[in-house]
C-alpha cells in the first residue's frame, strides 16, 4: 500500500528550476530518508509536498487521493504533518499550549468557540501525552520560545507528530546539535513515529543510515537512486556524486 | 503532570471562591460605584465606561489575541449604534413588544452582518494589507454616513427616546440610574462572554494564529477562516457597544462612526495592555476618565493625551496590564516592599517633570490660543502669571530639565533593585 506518491514533480522559481522531475513512491510504514548535496531541493520537494509552495507541474497523491495544490491545511487534514528546518513553533504560548493547538483540529474541535478548552478531555490527554513522550513535562507552562535549542527542536517535532497524521516529514530533525543530543533525538524521532510513514531529509549520515529502510539521493532536482542503505552506500553514481565527500566530511 | 493538577478541584466552596471570586467581585463593583459616586456627572461618566470596556475589548479580541491591526473598528461599533436607534424609534412608533434591554443584540446583530461582509474581504491577508483595507473601509463608512442621510442623519445624526418603550416590569429607564445598571450588566455579560471566549478551542487558535500564522496552517488551520470568524465575533461585540451607546445617549452621529472613534479605541486597548485580557478594560476605564475629566480641566487635553499614548509605546509596550504582570513575581515573592522605596525617591523627579511640562504645555496653550483674546495673564494651580514673561518658561525648564536630569541619574539604582527584588 503506497502511503505517499510523487510523480513527475517539477518545480521553477522564474526560469530556474530547482526540482526537474522528481517521481516517487513511499509505502506506508516505511522510513524513507532523502539525502543529496546543499541546494539540491531537498527543502524545496518537502515544500512542494505539504504544499507551502505551488507545484510548476505533476501530481502528488496521499493514500491514493490526489492532494495536488489543495492548501497546507487541507493536507494536515488529511493526514501528512511535517516539521520545519528552521524551528517554527508559536514562541509565546506554553509548551503545552503548542501541543494543544497542534491536536486541536485532528480531535474534532475545528473552529469551535462552544467548547470548554479545559474540559476537552481527549485534546488534553492528548497534548500531555505527546509532552511526555519528548520528554518536556516539566516545561509544560513555559513559554515555547524560552525552551533551548534542542528542546525547540523536540517541541517541533512533537507539534508535527502530535494530530496523529499517518505520514510525517521531517525536515533535518538534528540539525544544529550536538552528538550525544542526536543520540537521544534518534531515539526519539524511533519512538514517537512507531507504526507511521516517515520521509526525512537528513544531512546526518549516521542518522540515515540508523533509521531508514530505502534511501532517496537527491542532486540537482533529480534523484538519481532509490533504494536500501546497503545498496546506496555501494551505489557509483551516488559516490561520485554525493555521498563520497558526504562520507568523507562525517570521518 | 503540571496540568493535571491544576483543574483538579481541591475543595467545593474553595474552588468556586477561587473560580469565581473575581466575577462575583466585579459584579459588586458595578453595583456599588453609583452608590459612592453619586453625582451626575460620575453617573455619566460610569456609564460611557461600561460601554468603551465592551467596545475595546472587543478590539482586542482583534489586536491582541488574533493580532489583527484594525483602523476601523468604529465602523461595527457606529453600525450597531445607529441600527438600535432606527430600531428604537421603530418599536416606539409601531408599539412592537419588544423591550429596551434587547434593544444591544439589535446592534450586534448588525455589527455581525457587516462584519462578515467586511471580514470576507479584508481577513483574506493579514498583517499591514489588513491593517490598510481596514483603514479604507473605515473611510468607506465615515464618508457615506455623511452622504446617507436617511439612515446616519447627516451631520446632526439620528436621535430617539428610549422612554416611549414598552416598559418592563414598570422600569421605563427615564432616569440615568437605571440606563446605567442596564450598562452594567450587559458589560458584565459580554466581558463573561469574551474572557470565556479566549477559553475556547477557537479563541486558543487566534492566539496561534497571531503567533505563527504558518504554524498554525500546518496544524490544519486555516488562519484565513481563523481571522474572519475573529473579526465577525469581534463586530457583534462591537455592535453590542455601539447598541449601548444609542440607549445612553439617544443620539447617533457621524463622529460615532468616524475614524477618529476608531484610534480612540486602538488607544484605550493599548494604554491599557493589549498583552492582557483585563488590559483594555483598565484601558477604557482611564481614557474614559482623562476623556471626561482633561477636557473639564485644560484646553490641550488632546496632546496630554496624546502624549500618554507616545509614553505608553516607549516605555511599557505592555500597557497598564503590562506594568502590572511585571510586578506580579515581586508580589508573589514579597520582596515588592524592597522596591517601592526606591519608587518614592523616582516619584521626585517625576513629579518635577511631570510640573514642568505641564507648565510648559499650558504656558503655550495660553499664549498661543487665548492670549490674542483673553491677554497674558493667567492662572495655573494657584499661581497666577502672565504667559508671555520670562519667568514661567524659566521655570517650567529648569523643572523639566532638572526631573529629566535627576530621573536619569537615578533610574540605574531603581533597575537594580528590580532585578534584585525578581532574582
Amino acid at each position: 500500500m503506497t502511503a505517499l506518491a510523487l510523480d513527475d514533480l517539477h518545480k521553477s522559481f522564474g526560469a530556474t528550476p530547482i526540482i526537474r522531475g522528481v517521481s516517487l513512491e513511499v509505502a506506508k510504514g516505511e522510513r524513507h530518508a532523502i539525502i543529496g548535496p546543499n541546494g539540491a531541493g531537498k527543502s524545496t520537494l518537502f515544500h512542494l509536498i505539504s504544499g507551502r509552495f505551488p507545484l510548476s507541474s505533476g501530481r502528488i497523491s496521499l493514500n491514493g487521493e490526489d492532494i495536488t495544490g489543495l492548501k497546507p491545511y487541507e493536507i494536515n487534514r488529511r493526514g501528512l504533518s511535517r516539521s520545519f528546518q528552521v524551528t517554527n513553533i508559536f514562541p509565546r504560548l506554553a509548551v503545552f499550549e503548542n501541543l494543544r493547538c497542534a491536536v486541536l483540529w485532528q480531535m474534532g474541535y475545528r473552529y469551535s468557540f462552544w467548547h470548554n478548552i479545559r474540559k476537552a478531555t481527549d485534546a488534553n490527554d492528548r497534548a500531555e501525552a505527546v509532552l511526555q513522550q519528548i520528554g518536556l513535562a516539566e516545561r509544560a507552562m513555559m513559554p515555547a520560545g524560552l525552551l533551548t535549542y534542542a528542546e525547540q527542536r523536540a517541541l517541533e517535532i512533537g507539534i508535527t507528530i502530535a494530530g496523529g497524521a499517518e505520514v510525517v516529514m521531517l525536515d533535518e530533525p538534528t540539525a544544529g546539535m550536538s552528538r550525544s543530543e542526536t543520540a537521544h533525538f534518534v531515539a526519539l524521532i524511533r519512538k514517537v513515529t512507531e507504526g507511521r510513514t516517515l520521509i526525512m531529509v537528513e544531512h546526518d549520515m549516521g542518522v540515515v543510515f540508523d533509521l531508514a529502510d530505502r534511501i532517496s539521493v537527491l542532486v540537482y532536482g533529480q534523484i538519481i537512486a532509490c533504494d536500501t542503505p546497503v545498496k546506496i552506500r555501494s551505489n557509483k553514481a551516488v559516490q561520485e556524486a554525493y555521498l563520497g565527500q558526504a562520507l568523507e566530511t562525517e570521518h | 503532570m503540571a496540568i493535571t493538577t491544576m483543574t483538579k478541584p481541591a475543595s467545593l466552596p474553595l474552588d468556586l471562591a477561587k473560580r469565581y471570586g473575581i466575577w462575583i467581585l466585579a459584579a459588586a463593583v458595578m453595583i456599588v460605584l453609583p452608590k459612592i459616586f453619586t453625582s451626575g456627572a460620575a453617573l455619566t461618566t460610569m456609564c460611557l465606561m461600561g460601554i468603551m470596556i465592551v467596545f475595546s475589548l472587543s478590539y482586542n479580541m482583534l489586536l491582541g489575541q488574533t493580532g489583527m491591526l484594525s483602523f476601523g473598528h468604529a465602523v461595527y461599533y457606529g453600525l450597531g449604534g445607529f441600527l438600535a436607534v432606527h430600531a428604537m424609534n421603530t418599536i416606539a412608533a409601531d408599539r412592537l413588544p419588544i423591550p429596551l434591554p434587547l434593544l444591544p443584540l439589535a446592534g450586534g446583530a448588525m455589527g455581525l452582518l457587516f462584519g462578515i461582509i467586511f471580514g470576507a474581504v479584508s481577513t483574506r491577508r493579514a498583517g499591514t494589507v489588513f491593517a490598510m483595507i481596514s483603514l479604507g473601509l473605515g473611510e468607506l463608512i465615515a464618508s457615506l454616513s455623511l452622504i446617507l442621510r436617511g439612515f446616519f442623519g447627516g451631520e446632526e445624526g439620528i436621535t430617539a427616546n428610549r422612554t416611549k418603550m414598552l416598559t418592563l416590569f414598570g422600569v421605563r429607564f427615564g432616569p440615568q440610574i437605571e440606563v446605567y445598571y442596564l450598562i452594567a450588566a450587559w458589560c458584565f455579560v459580554c466581558i463573561i462572554a469574551m474572557f470565556a471566549f479566549t477559553r475556547t478551542p477557537l479563541g486558543r487558535m487566534c492566539n496561534a494564529v497571531r503567533e505563527n500564522p504558518e504554524r498554525a496552517e500546518f496544524v490544519g488551520y486555516s488562519t484565513q477562516m481563523v481571522r474572519f470568524i475573529a473579526f465577525c465575533i469581534a463586530g457583534f461585540f462591537a455592535g453590542i457597544a455601539g447598541g449601548l451607546a444609542a440607549i445612553n445617549f439617544e443620539l447617533m452621529n457621524a463622529v460615532n462612526i468616524s475614524g477618529a472613534q476608531s484610534g480612540v479605541v486602538l488607544l484605550m486597548a493599548y494604554i491599557g495592555g493589549v498583552g492582557h485580557f483585563f488590559g483594555p478594560i483598565m484601558g477604557a476605564v482611564l481614557v474614559t476618565l482623562l476623556q471626561v475629566m482633561l477636557s473639564d480641566i485644560t484646553g490641550a487635553w488632546m496632546l496630554y493625551f496624546g502624549l500618554i499614548f507616545i509614553m505608553m509605546v516607549m516605555f511599557a509596550p505592555g500597557g497598564m496590564a503590562g506594568l502590572i504582570m511585571l510586578h506580579l513575581p515581586l508580589w508573589q515573592r514579597g520582596t515588592l516592599l524592597r522596591v517601592l522605596p526606591h519608587y518614592a525617591v523616582m516619584a521626585v523627579p517625576c513629579a518635577m517633570g511631570l510640573a514642568g511640562l505641564v507648565l510648559l504645555i499650558e504656558a503655550a496653550h495660553h499664549q498661543l490660543v487665548k492670549a490674542a483674546s483673553d491677554g497674558p495673564a493667567m492662572k495655573l494651580a494657584g499661581f497666577a502669571f502672565a504667559s508671555n514673561a520670562a519667568p514661567p518658561w524659566i521655570v517650567a525648564a529648569a523643572l523639566l530639565g532638572a526631573g529629566l536630569w535627576l530621573g536619569r541619574r537615578w533610574a540605574p539604582r531603581l533597575t537594580a533593585a528590580f532585578a534584585e527584588a525578581a532574582r
